[in-house]
């Protein structure tokens, strides 16, 4: 049984490290970010197996995570230092030159727990996709979890691998949109409407789980280990997670305002009055090296 | 020397891949294939048949097969991508760019039906753009072999090399007058006649060109040095700049745009080393059409005579 008041402490602290990343950084998308503390913290503090000492990238006999929404690099930063991927201290180095946390993910400066580069929308699910057939012909029965922001869900891409996934009967796959119902621009709904987006997945073939709230820690929890407990029955599946961009700051919650936008050192200040810090903010060091780097 | 590369009969390159995807499927289990619904123009169906499992079957949905090959990739597998060449490159430039060069995936991306020996289908599918498109993405290797033989060993060649690639090929029957037993070695090029007087670099379906007009120089007297480029990143620049050094004058031959293909490479090595007259006997920026093999290559200025012209201007040029 896991602790949820453990993980909401946890979430707590990721945060604090999510606008402190970006504020120092002064860039980032602290919104999305904020929005998706519950998910990473459930998965990388509970429901995923893992090697964090000895990262690998072909992740044999591991759970794999897969960000398709690249940008919202600040909280997987925060989850993968807090999970021993890599120091704390390290999150000091957050989108500045030589570093291993590029502004988006990626894999050429050897940051341990990314597995490909993301950040050009639509492409997370094909490459989560790839890594669950890989599981399946080396007879490797672990999950594949991937996420996506529901505004990327306009790129044609998506609906491809949403075609190959049935098709092929992906069911080691995991997929979580992120439907905050916000993006660049504005509300999904006028940019772009997503229409019925149950309605859609579903008439796609993939086993369709609504998630009222996905910043309710006990909730997101529960619903990610229900969907691992139905790995291998012949379905893909996919999480649609109602959160809130910005959630845990009042005045970023709910408002595509502060998807692309870092605190300035006021605002970071009310913004960290908000929220406890559990475990220790990491010490600030913009000299900070990686040893591997 | 040009005695070891007779025509022994006509094969498409497209067949040297099958052929070669079969092979390399026996010998190495972590290969696996993805067709985006061109499963017969790939010639893929003997390792079809034999490894029904190690197949995935994408659909017209060349952007997601990218996506999935860069995640078997990513689990050790040896992804081999196939579908046309215009398909595998400037439709899904962005997937590759991303998820497969800049993530350093170990994706094979094999392209067939490249350039205007297309034919008939015309403009749409002739791509002439796709060996800029790919040489520019760094940690690329691409490879552009000339008959059947070489591309079957181009093939089997690619599964022991760590990181991308790119493999174009094409779709006619072409001369076959690589020996079957001579070994690929990537980013080597291939000497395959000595010469004084000029040099002609070809690569692709040029190179039997290049043959012919080798042959038609020697007969006015003219001394070629003939060099197979089928790598054209990485560069065999010490072959390039060596034979330059002794001929003083070069041609390069390509069915391929001028803009971003193995000339311009070629160029900027001589350019920097060993400056010499140097022509181009590629497609002068444009479009192709369509027709037949040998009648656009001949109407875009890719022919055998095309290159004999192309090498005397070059020897004219000398100081």
């Amino acid at each position: 049984m896991a602790d949820i008041s453990k993980l909401e402490r946890i979430a707590s602290q990721v945060r604090r490290d999510i606008l402190r990343q970006t504020h120092y950084a002064s860039s980032g998308h602290p919104g999305g970010s904020l929005g998706c503390t519950e998910y990473f913290v459930s998965l990388y503090f509970d429901l995923m197996d893992y090697n964090a000492d000895d990262f690998k990238m072909e992740g044999k006999n591991e759970d794999l995570f897969f960000l398709s929404n690249g940008h919202i690099s600040p909280v997987w930063y925060s989850v993968l230092a807090h999970a021993g991927f890599f120091p704390v201290e390290e999150l000091s180095t957050f989108r500045r030159l030589d570093s291993r946390l590029q502004g988006h993910p990626a894999t050429m400066e050897n940051l341990p727990g990314i597995r490909t580069a993301s950040g050009s929308l639509g492409q997370g699910i094909s490459v989560a996709i790839g890594a669950a057939l890989s599981k399946k012909l080396e007879g490797d029965n672990k999950t594949v979890f991937c996420l996506t922001g529901d505004g990327e869900l306009q790129e044609g891409q998506v609906w491809e691998a949403a075609l190959f996934a049935h098709h092929h009967k992906i069911d080691n796959l995991i997929v979580t949109v992120d439907w905050n119902g916000q993006q660049i621009d504005g509300p999904t709904k006028e940019v772009m409407s997503l229409g019925d987006l149950p309605a859609k997945w579903e008439s796609f073939g993939w086993d369709v789980t609504i998630l009222e709230n996905g910043n309710d820690m006990a909730a997101v929890h529960q619903t990610l280990k229900e969907a691992k407990g139905k790995n291998g029955k012949g379905k893909p599946q996919v999480i649609l997670m109602k959160t809130a961009m910005g959630k845990g700051v009042d005045f970023m919650e709910g408002t595509h305002h502060w998807h692309g936008k870092a605190p300035n050192a006021e605002q970071l200040e009310n913004a960290l009055s908000q929220l406890e810090e559990t475990l220790g903010d990491y010490p600030y060091n913009p000299e900070y090296h990686a040893e591997h780097a | 020397m040009l005695d070891k590369f007779k025509s022994t009969g006509k094969k498409a390159t497209r067949d040297g891949f099958g052929a070669g995807l079969h092979e390399v499927g026996k010998n190495n289990d972590k290969v696996v294939a993805l067709c985006a619904d061109l499963v017969g123009s790939l010639k893929m169906e003997d390792f079809i048949e034999d490894f029904p499992e190690r197949f995935f079957q994408c659909g017209i949905s060349e952007a997601n097969m990218m996506g999935v090959a860069s995640g078997l990739a990513s689990c050790g597998q040896i992804p081999y991508t196939g579908t046309f060449a215009n398909f595998s490159t400037g439709r899904v430039y962005d997937q590759i760019r991303q998820s497969i060069a800049y993530a350093g995936k170990n994706v094979k991306i094999c392209a067939s039906h490249a350039g205007l020996t297309l034919g008939e289908d015309g403009a749409t599918h002739q791509i002439l753009e796709d060996i800029g498109l790919m040489k520019m993405l760094p940690g690329m290797t691409v490879i552009n072999p000339c008959d059947y033989n070489q591309t079957k060993a181009a093939t089997i060649a690619i599964a022991e090399h760590e990181g991308p690639v790119y493999l174009r090929f094409g779709r006619p029957g072409w001369p076959v007058f690589i020996p079957e037993d001579m070994p690929f070695e990537i980013g080597k090029a291939l000497l395959m006649q000595e010469g004084t007087d000029v040099t002609i670099f070809a690569t692709g379906h040029l190179v039997w060109k290049a043959v012919e007009a080798t042959k038609a120089l020697e007969e006015q007297g003219i001394s070629v040095e003939l060099i197979n480029i089928h790598t054209i990143k990485p560069l065999d620049e010490q072959a390039v700049i060596a034979s330059a050094r002794k001929t003083g004058a070069v041609v390069s031959a390509e069915e391929h745009n001028r803009f971003g293909g193995l000339g311009e490479s070629i160029a900027q090595t001589l350019m920097t080393n060993a400056p010499c007259p140097m022509e181009f006997v590629a497609v002068n920026d444009s479009f192709g059409e369509s027709g037949k093999p040998d009648e656009l290559l001949d109407k875009y200025g890719l022919g055998s005579n095309d290159i004999v012209a192309a090498a005397k201007k070059a020897i004219g040029r000398k100081a």
